[in-house]
């Protein structure tokens, strides 16, 4: 059901950032990589510092940092400039070069200037520099993200190489699958691959920022950080026996997993962001489906006793009333988990306009519609408490940035995704696949359980 | 340990005290391609403008400015809190060509009839500047149409550096100035300049004067209220701390009203002493003023210093590097540290002027590494070969001092803790302490390696 509210042009509490930082936040899980954004510098320190609150690692993001001449001649020579000098600065494998609204603006042709730069260099010298266009007001972060991750499949693998792969096999003994994971945490990128590996496959994911956003101490200072994408795998990627994409919001446009379909045919499994039961069991059996093989028992196990859990605690949440929001497929994932453990969604919130949101939690949950849930696109935060207030909810489940909603409601939070700013530990949150599952519905059952405990009279002891 | 190349462009404007004599170049944008730890003109305005707590604070521009700023700075309110909210126009692609100026009309009227402001900031991010709309007539409409004060601030982040956004908030200031009557103010008083209250330290700040009996007409901009502003002709002389963003309202005021002023730190027992001495001697006719400084300054010391000499017995000997936004403040702290018995062995500003990195120069030890607008490459470098025990910086250096294994202390505007005044030299102090002395440290890598 769509929200009725007064509508304002203005933006109060954003429930969006803007593009280049999800495509920085893309660059960064490639190995060896600097993002650089084209536009002045305050764009790339604030998206660096909100970034570094929530991973607590450093994060390097280079700016061509235009100047007022910059803007009124062009930004050829700032991003020439700013190549040369991150060249021989950090000596990287890969450049991720993500426009911003200036840039965009005042109408800097990158491909050209970056053809440009090329043909005076010797190529052999260059790393690889992958383009993204982000102009900030037109879609969010989530779409700075994906169209980073499709530009890096689309630039390092041309159609011109087809030839070259024959979709078989070239690892020897294990196959090869592409992974897509979407603007998870650090832990469920390790989740996830865990889970790949357990079935005897070899997984590329792109990208792969498990290790470079939540590494170890230094001995000694690092340029780069460790970890991410090898550039070589990525080079793989047209030789696996399939991709899987999470996202079905994302399924719904362009994407990387798509690229790969259509230049080198590629089987393409469009996953939802595999969180609960429901969406994991599919995203399981697409890797029963590429390996032929059974699922592991380690895993089968893991699901069984996350469907043990959900009885034992299914009176806790049942009926609970909950406030979702966040990206777009991320709500998709959260309200499926939700609605398979009985908690009704009475908001499922965005602060993205892709006109989707509906129809995929209709494609989720058939009795989506029954279930009177509002549905807001394009929404900020004094909005969403604005609904709140009248829906009454027992719970809310977002990111930190709720958390003013949560305490004038006075209504419990559940935090999740991105970004985690005012609590300890954002990069391992759990949300996917069964052990996610199972990490979110403690937390969600002892918040609602912590709840009640403190409102209660007598303050129980036993539940 | 690989060497750390220092790009040919960036050697002047870092200095070794001993080693080299060439002037530190700065006060220059940051080079093409660098992750400079500077921000914007926005920020600049934004840092000081905000704490403005009965005013609306309009971001014009695409989503990401308004987004990344919300309520980041612990700058508090006794009352409203408009400052926590942050507001948009959200441009999307058909303003961006067809223009903003309809919407920004629009978000202000709305905003202005929702939450009744007594002014109303609107902030020109980078691309206002570029789509070319006219914020100054849409202001000067909306202003006539709603009866309060909505002004313009020219902050496109492109046009200048973090410095020049200070600037525009100080005319932005300036123009809400001599709005209310004067009357009633006493001969002994001030308006602190430069002060954001952060965790509540103009409230301390304000406390001492007080008690020294000196009125305080208005801070600006900790606490802020827009008629205070509006009195703050009618005070008798101008306090500025944090030069590098205020002075430059300090000398508006000076030229328009005849306000003299004078430049001090709040940071430190010393400079936290001479703020108070040097406004008792401004108003030397009154003699009680300097009695009662005295007695204040004399009851505050005694209050923290057995708890300081307590954690300077361990402290001695330690290093410290800093990392700040601008020069004043690094003096401060320099005299802070050494008070815990702490070494200096790099100074970093992002905004000093030359004639602040000479006095610094003067200021440090042989061997202090002093930098311009450094980048996290150049700032490890030094750390590592001086062998620094603590960091003192903003939320984005924490991240590489503590990956290099050595403690870390928030001297930003994002903390959360006062650290002004004399409670707050405790209190700093104790963050100190809290992190140099924490055990983690012994299972460092680094310090695993040197068996320490
Ligand atoms: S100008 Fe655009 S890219 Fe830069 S911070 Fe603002 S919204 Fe983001
Ligand atoms: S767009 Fe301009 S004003 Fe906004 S953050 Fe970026 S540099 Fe600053």
């Amino acid at each position: 059901m769509a929200v009725d509210i007064k509508k304002y042009s203005v933006t109060r509490n954003a429930c969006k950032l803007c593009t280049p930082l999800g495509a920085a936040l893309a660059f960064s899980g490639i190995e060896n990589s600097v993002p650089l954004l084209h536009g002045s510098q305050g764009c790339s320190t604030y998206i660096r510092r909100y970034m570094i609150s929530h991973f607590k690692e450093p994060v390097d993001i280079a700016s061509t940092n235009f100047s007022e001449e910059t803007a009124i001649f062009g930004g050829g020579l700032n991003l020439k400039r700013a190549l040369d000098n991150i060249i021989t600065q950090y000596k990287p494998g890969m450049i991720g070069v993500a426009t911003t609204c200036l840039s965009e603006t005042i109408g800097d042709d990158v491909p050209m200037i970056l053809r440009d730069y090329k043909a005076g260099k010797k190529l052999e010298d260059l790393p690889a520099i992958v383009h993204v266009s982000t102009p900030s007001y037109r879609g969010t972060h989530a779409d700075g993200f994906h169209n980073a991750v499709r530009a890096i499949v689309d630039t390092l693998l041309p159609v011109s190489e087809d030839s070259r792969y024959t979709g078989e096999d070239t690892t020897g003994s294990s196959k090869l699958v592409n992974i897509f994971p979407e603007m998870v945490s650090p832990e469920d990128m390790r989740y996830m691959k865990e889970i790949i590996s357990s079935f005897g496959l070899k997984g590329i994911m792109l990208p792969d920022y498990s290790e470079r956003l939540e590494g170890a101490l230094w001995f000694e200072f690092k340029r780069i950080q460790e970890g991410g994408t090898k550039l070589s795998d990525i080079r793989k990627m047209p030789s696996a026996s399939g991709s899987l994409e999470f996202g079905r919001i994302l399924a719904k446009g362009e994407s990387a997993g798509r690229v790969l379909k259509e230049r080198f045919n590629v089987p393409l499994y469009n996953l939802g962001l595999p969180i609960g039961v429901n969406e994991t069991d599919r995203f399981i059996s697409a890797l029963n489906e590429i390996t032929g093989v059974e699922t592991p028992d380690a895993i089968k196990k893991e699901r069984d006793r996350l469907i043990d859990s959900y009885v034992d605690g299914h009176k806790y949440v049942s009926q609970a009333r909950a406030i979702v929001y966040g990206e777009e497929d991320l709500v998709a994932g959260i309200v499926s988990f939700l609605t398979e453990i009985g908690i009704k969604p009475v908001l499922c919130a965005s602060g993205a306009k892709s006109g989707l949101l509906e129809s995929v939690l209709k494609d989720i949950n058939p009795d989506f519609d029954k279930s009177n849930a509002l549905i807001m696109s394009g929404a900020d935060f004094v909005e969403i408490e604005e609904i709140a207030g009248r829906l009454k909810p027992d719970i809310i489940i977002g990111h930190s940035k709720g958390y003013s909603v949560a305490r004038k409601l006075n209504i419990p939070i559940v935090r999740v995704g991105f970004p985690i700013h005012d609590r300890f530990g954002g990069s391992r949150i759990l949300h996917l696949g069964y052990r996610g599952a199972q990490q979110l519905f403690d937390r969600i059952v002892n918040t609602i359980m912590e709840n009640r405990q403190e409102a209660s009279d007598v303050g129980w002891s036993y539940i | 340990m690989e060497a750390i190349n220092i790009l040919e462009e960036r050697k002047k404007s870092i200095f070794e005290k001993g080693k080299e004599n060439h002037e530190l170049s700065c006060d220059k944008v940051s080079l093409a391609g660098s992750v400079s730890q500077r921000a914007c003109v926005f920020c600049g305005s934004r840092v000081v403008l905000y704490p403005i707590a009965d005013a609306i604070h309009l971001v014009h521009g695409p989503i990401g400015c308004a987004a990344y700023t919300w309520d980041i700075r612990g700058a508090l309110s006794s009352g409203p809190e408009l400052h926590r909210l942050s507001f948009s126009t959200d441009l999307s692609e058909t303003d961006i060509i067809y223009g903003g100026e309809k919407k920004l009309e629009a978000a202000l009227d709305e905003l202005i009839d929702e939450y009744k402001p007594k002014a109303a900031f609107v902030y020109s991010t980078c691309i206002v500047g570029i789509i070319g709309d006219d914020v100054e007539s849409v202001c000067k409409k909306v202003s006539q149409k709603k009866g309060i004060p909505v002004i313009p601030v020219h902050s496109e982040g492109f046009k200048g550096t973090k410095k020049d956004g200070y600037k525009a908030a100080c005319h932005a200031l300036f123009k809400l100035t001599d709005r209310e009557p004067a009357q009633g103010i006493s001969k002994c008083s001030i308006n602190i300049l430069g002060e954001f209250n952060i965790g509540g330290e103009a409230w301390i700040i304000k406390d001492y004067y007080k008690r020294i009996g000196v009125e305080v007409v208005s801070v600006m901009t900790g606490d802020g209220r827009v008629d205070e502003i509006g009195r703050s002709h009618g005070a008798a002389l101008n306090v500025v701390q944090c030069s590098g963003s205020m002075t430059y309202l300090a000398k508006l005021m000076e030229e328009k009203y005849g306000i003299p002023y004078i430049r001090v730190s709040y940071f430190g027992i010393e400079d936290m002493s001479a703020a108070l001495y040097d406004v008792a001697a401004f108003f030397k006719d009154n003699l009680k003023i300097m009695d009662k400084t005295k007695t204040l300054v004399r009851e505050e010391i005694n209050k923290i210093y057995p708890a300081l000499l307590e954690m300077r017995k361990d402290l001695t000997g330690k290093k410290a590097a800093l990392y700040v936004g601008g020069t004043f403040k690094a003096f401060s702290l320099i005299k802070a540290l050494r008070h815990l018995g702490m070494d200096v062995v790099l100074v970093g500003t992002q905004t000093g002027s030359p004639e602040d990195y000479k006095l610094l120069k003067e200021l440090c030890d042989e061997g202090t590494i002093i930098l311009d607008d450094a980048n996290p490459l150049e700032l490890s470098k030094y750390i590592i070969e001086k062998g620094a025990d603590l960091f003192i910086g903003g939320v984005k250096e924490r991240p590489i001092a503590y990956k290099l294994g050595l403690g870390f202390c928030d001297h930003n505007h994002e903390r959360k803790i006062p650290l002004a005044g004399y409670s707050g030299m405790l209190n700093f102090a104790k963050e100190v302490y809290d992190t140099v002395m924490s055990p983690v440290w012994k299972l460092t890598p680094r310090m695993e390696k040197n068996g320490r």
